[in-house]
């Protein structure tokens, strides 16, 4: 059966401002960047946290033809720009300190550091309007 | 580049929202947020999000004034200032509107979770109780 988490895909409109975002400003590793011609120039891009080298986020361009016919692409990037599509949660040993690095690089910032049951946590937003969660899990 | 989706700016004025609902956000501000004139602002917004950006402010100081309800036993005006709101009138009114109930009910039909729970009131006594250094009382106890 299955035994592990190995990727997830967040849809993006742009994979060199993706980039860009998922290792500058939050701070991920490349994992994979490979553009491959005989697929009508699909690249394949992955990032993931350092401290996890078995799982990568793919962020993957929503395609046009042959794979999506041009209004369901415009549909699920009119989506993702409404802030209605996927998100990643993340974890980090200090939420404050993030905090301050994230908004220090002009990280659109969705929630403030905040109070929950199971510790800390807030909300960023990528460029193209996918919600991004950070905890410190058990802080007060 | 990709264009971006006008959708991408609207949600910005969303965020806005999500964000600093306690503060005064006028139609100007969020449509600024949105990189629109006001006068498209509230319709664009509607189009994309299928509320005016005023019920969805509105909504979500009403969310945060009922969770606040619960969870703390601030008076009913400070809660409804704190959330953004301006008149303790009209917040009762919109809240009414919103729960079915006045704030002071809808609190009264909410009761601290522990009693929902059934938490034994050891672990409660145990778990609530302040820390000592609060107080500073340990420091002095050590020097003592």
């Amino acid at each position: 059966m299955l035994k592990r988490l190995t990727h997830v895909n967040q849809w993006v409109t742009d994979q060199d401002e993706a980039l860009a975002f998922y290792t500058e400003k939050l701070g991920l590793e490349l994992r994979m960047d490979s553009t491959v011609p005989e697929m009508g120039n699909f690249r394949w891009l992955s990032v993931g946290p350092s401290g996890q080298p078995d799982v990568a986020v793919t962020l993957l361009k929503v395609p046009g033809p042959p794979v999506f016919d041009p209004d369901t692409a415009a549909a699920v990037n009119d989506i993702v720009a409404k802030g209605a599509a996927g998100g990643l949660f993340f974890a980090t040993d200090d939420i404050e300190s993030t905090h301050e690095e994230l908004k220090g690089k002009g990280v659109d910032i969705v929630q403030e550091p905040t109070q929950q049951p199971y510790g800390v946590d807030m909300a960023v937003r990528d460029p193209f309007g996918n919600q991004i969660r950070i905890a410190q899990i058990g802080a007060q | 580049m990709t264009p971006v989706p006008p959708a991408r700016h609207l949600l910005r004025a969303k965020d806005l929202i999500e964000c600093r609902y306690y503060e005064h956000l006028d139609v100007p501000a969020l449509a600024g947020a949105a990189r629109l004139s006001p006068a498209h602002f509230s319709r664009e917004f509607r189009r994309a999000f299928g509320e005016t950006p005023h019920q969805y402010l509105l909504t979500r100081r009403l969310e945060r004034a009922a969770a606040l309800l619960r969870h703390t036993d601030h008076s009913v005006a400070d809660i409804c200032f704190s959330v953004g709101l301006k008149s303790v009138g009209s917040f009762t009114t919109s809240f009414g509107r919103a729960y079915g109930r006045s704030p002071t009910a809808y609190r009264a039909a909410f009761p601290p979770a522990a009693s929902h729970a059934r938490v034994p009131s050891c672990i409660v006594r145990a778990y609530a109780r302040p820390r000592f250094s609060t107080f500073g009382e340990d420091r002095a106890a050590a020097g003592a």
